[in-house]
């Protein structure tokens, strides 16, 4: 057997590939901080170098047609795994994806050296094959609505994720220079900018990087940054390496790869004329514990310096993106933390429309995403047969 | 994939193109966007929805060729297809009632104008002013004169209507009437002098902005753009803002970010024929 095991009727994207099963929930990770690695996607590389493709696509054995129609929003996680348990209970599956190729964050946020594209690829294969219909370019609250959605569908599945990037609110946030995470990722991972000008999307990067953040995205950033020929390329954190989110291995390896660390400091401001030089910081000293459990950075007081930078890329989290919260009569949202209510099995307030994966719970991880796309998909399921 | 279904040419270097492309044209409102890919190793690109059918299901793009992805687009012929096309994205314009409106649009902002004129022509008086560097380069002219109480056109070299920029008729109007709405569409550097024209007689501007773009849905903050004071997401929170409040020349600084890459990759295709 491979790694993650291969077992018929588990969640499609570790059904065929076992890949998957090496994600692991960020909470638990919390929990066994040092002790147990936690394993992640970087083993998946070690698993990627004796995957082969030509293994062929599976069908797993699929119900009979109930005659019911389901559209997924979204094609991440979340999505691909409902999608493939929907249609192997015999309904009728429609993906719809904002941007021009589905994947989800697996495509346009982590970078090829991490997940390489031919592995989503095939998993989306896979997912078609099982009848699957997916439509790209289109963008639900604007393309479409969920309500006209409903009209033609028996049921509707929000799998948005958290795609609305934060940023620090702070002078010069805005000059040229400055990337949200999700730019810099977007350009290289989606667009695949390390391939200009063969590929028409343009990327800068420049010479002294900065990227701002402690968890997964700011390392994949720094890492792609390094990549495409960075000369310097240091994480700024508020807090101490302890508290950094990310996972340990993610850190190592990008210590390993020459990334610095810069840590209990925080921009204030952004310095430049045309595009971006400088970046004032404040060094910053760990307090009482917050409502994390982590101590809770305070600036020291009179330490502010400033950093050379010519790039700087701010990877302090991600939202789920209010679009289809604003445009879905009746649908509850929690308005702080920008994110769909609903309960453990995916169901909504708004009859008929379920949701789950980041867009439920905030920026989270893989195997949670899928594991609410198993969820829902029992609960549509049942919904459909009137259960 | 979206099919071409009519292509003409405005100018040497101006297409228009009637697309098909129905789930959009039943929603598309007046001041929205699409965001085009051309082909597989195409770039997302936003160009406004200048005109929309939503009996036939087709919208109309017009834009000028200016670097590789419009040279690229203008290249595809009718019967051909858009590798992608998405919409209808942004927030559609605010058509006030009763008010006195002059819609400035500059080179191919006009087919931008043009629809949010036509819709405010129902209940509005319409004053448009509409330029461009020659008279070869003016479009539109007739669709901008059906939908106007009042035309006026100028080109920069006089080849054409008055002699100048948009800005000069523009303050004319402000001195002999009375002006409830301005609207800008045009290069950052014309809406930012129809701002600067319009700010000492306290008339409400909105200026439609261009900056770059990636996804066009709140996902990547390329179009970040300050607003009184305030950051902005132009493809949701937009594009149409209060030009007095706009900080054009971030725009213009942003908008130049990727100059050298974009010489290089139209030089090469150029080259490549
Ligand atoms: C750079 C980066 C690195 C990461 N690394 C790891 C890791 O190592 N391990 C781990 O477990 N997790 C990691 N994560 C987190 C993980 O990727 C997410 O938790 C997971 O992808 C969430 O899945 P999802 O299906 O809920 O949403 P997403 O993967 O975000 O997919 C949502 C999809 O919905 C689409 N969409 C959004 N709005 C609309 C709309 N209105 N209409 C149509 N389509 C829409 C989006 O375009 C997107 O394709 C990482 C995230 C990032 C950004
Ligand atoms: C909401 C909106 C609506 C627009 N509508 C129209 C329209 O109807 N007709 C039209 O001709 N143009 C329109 N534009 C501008 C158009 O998107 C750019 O001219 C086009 O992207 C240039 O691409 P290129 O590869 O041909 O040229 P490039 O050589 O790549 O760029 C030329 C210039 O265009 C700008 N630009 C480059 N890439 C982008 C991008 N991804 N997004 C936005 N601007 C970019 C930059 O200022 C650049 O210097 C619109 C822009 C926005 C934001
Ligand atoms: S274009 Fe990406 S957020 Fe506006």
């Amino acid at each position: 057997m491979r790694a993650g095991g291969v077992t018929e009727g588990g969640t499609t994207l570790g059904v065929k590939t076992g890949a998957w099963r090496n994600f692991r929930p960020v909470r638990d990770e919390m929990k066994c901080k040092r002790g147990c690695e936690p394993v992640a996607i970087g083993r998946l590389e070690r698993f990627v170098a004796d995957w082969e493709l030509e293994n062929g696509l599976r069908i797993p054995e699929k119900a009979e047609p109930t005659g019911k129609k389901v559209a997924v929003v979204g094609s991440g996680p979340a999505g691909l795994t409902i999608a493939a348990e929907l249609a192997k209970k015999g309904h009728e599956v429609t993906i719809l994806e904002t941007l021009h190729k589905p994947g989800g964050v697996l495509v346009y946020g982590i970078p090829e050296f991490r997940l390489p594209k031919r592995i989503v690829e095939a998993e989306v294969e896979y997912v078609k094959k099982l009848g699957v219909n997916i439509m790209t370019d289109v963008i639900v609250g604007k393309t479409l609505t969920v309500d006209d959605l409903l009209e033609e569908y028996d049921a509707v599945f929000l799998g948005t994720g958290a795609g609305l990037p934060l940023l620090l609110g702070i002078p010069g946030e805005n000059l040229a220079g400055i990337y949200s995470a999700n730019e810099f990722l977007i350009r290289i991972n989606l667009m695949k900018a390390y391939a200009f000008p063969e590929y028409d999307t343009p990327i800068k990067v420049g010479k002294k990087v900065a990227v701002i953040g402690g968890g997964n995205v700011a390392m994949d950033a720094a890492r792609c940054a390094l990549r495409l020929g960075a000369e310097e390329v240091s994480i700024v954190y508020r807090r101490s390496e302890e508290e950094m989110p990310a996972r340990r291995e993610e850190i190592e390896r990008a210590r390993e790869e020459g990334i610095r660390f810069v840590t209990l400091t925080q921009p204030v401001r952004f310095i430049g004329e045309e595009k971006v030089e400088g970046m004032e910081c404040i060094r910053m000293e760990l307090g009482e514990p917050d409502e994390s459990g982590r101590r809770r950075p305070v600036p020291v007081e009179g330490s502010n310096f400033t950093m050379e930078v010519d790039q700087v890329i701010i990877a302090i989290g991600q939202r789920p993106n209010p679009l289809v919260m604003r445009t879905t009569e009746g649908l509850d949202y929690d308005r702080r933390r920008g994110i769909v209510i609903a309960d453990s099995m995916g169901r909504t307030s708004k009859e008929g429309v379920f949701a789950g994966g980041d867009v439920t719970t905030g920026a989270a991880t893989v195997i949670a995403a899928m594991g609410a796309g198993k969820r829902a998909a029992e609960a549509i399921d049942k919904f459909l047969r009137g259960e | 994939m979206a099919r071409i279904l009519e292509k003409t040419e405005l100018a040497p270097d101006i297409k228009e193109m009637v697309v098909d492309a129905p789930l959009i044209a039943r929603k598309a409102e007046p001041g929205q966007f699409v965001i085009v890919v051309v082909d597989d190793k195409g770039e997302r690109i936003p160009l406004t929805i200048a005109d929309f059918d939503r009996e036939k299901g087709t919208i109309t793009i017009v834009f000028l060729e200016i670097g590789k992805t419009t040279m690229k687009l203008g290249r595809l012929n009718a019967g051909e297809e858009i590798a992608h096309l998405t919409g209808p994205l942004g927030n559609p314009s605010e058509i006030p009632e009763d008010e006195t409106i002059v819609f400035v649009g500059g080179g191919v902002g006009t087919a931008a104008v043009y629809p949010i004129a036509r819709k405010a022509k129902k209940s509005n008086e319409i004053i448009s002013i509409i330029g461009a560097r020659t008279k070869d380069a003016l479009i539109w002219e007739d669709r901008m004169r059906s939908v106007s109480d009042e035309l006026i056109v100028t080109t920069d070299d006089g080849s054409y209507g008055r002699k100048g920029v948009v800005t000069e008729p523009l303050k004319e109007l402000l001195e002999e009437k009375k002006v409830d709405r301005v609207v800008a569409i045009g290069p950052a550097i014309m809406m930012k002098f129809v701002a600067l024209t319009t700010k000492p007689y306290g008339v409400k501007t909105i200026a439609s902005l261009n900056p770059i773009m990636v996804d066009g849905s709140g996902m990547c903050g390329a179009c970040r753009v300050q607003v009184g004071g305030v950051t902005k997401f132009a493809c949701v929170d937009g594009p149409e803002f209060d030009a007095h409040e706009v900080d054009f020349d971030l725009l213009m600084k942003r908008l130049s970010t990727y100059r050298e890459e974009e010489e290089l990759a139209k030089k090469l295709f150029v080259e490549g024929g």
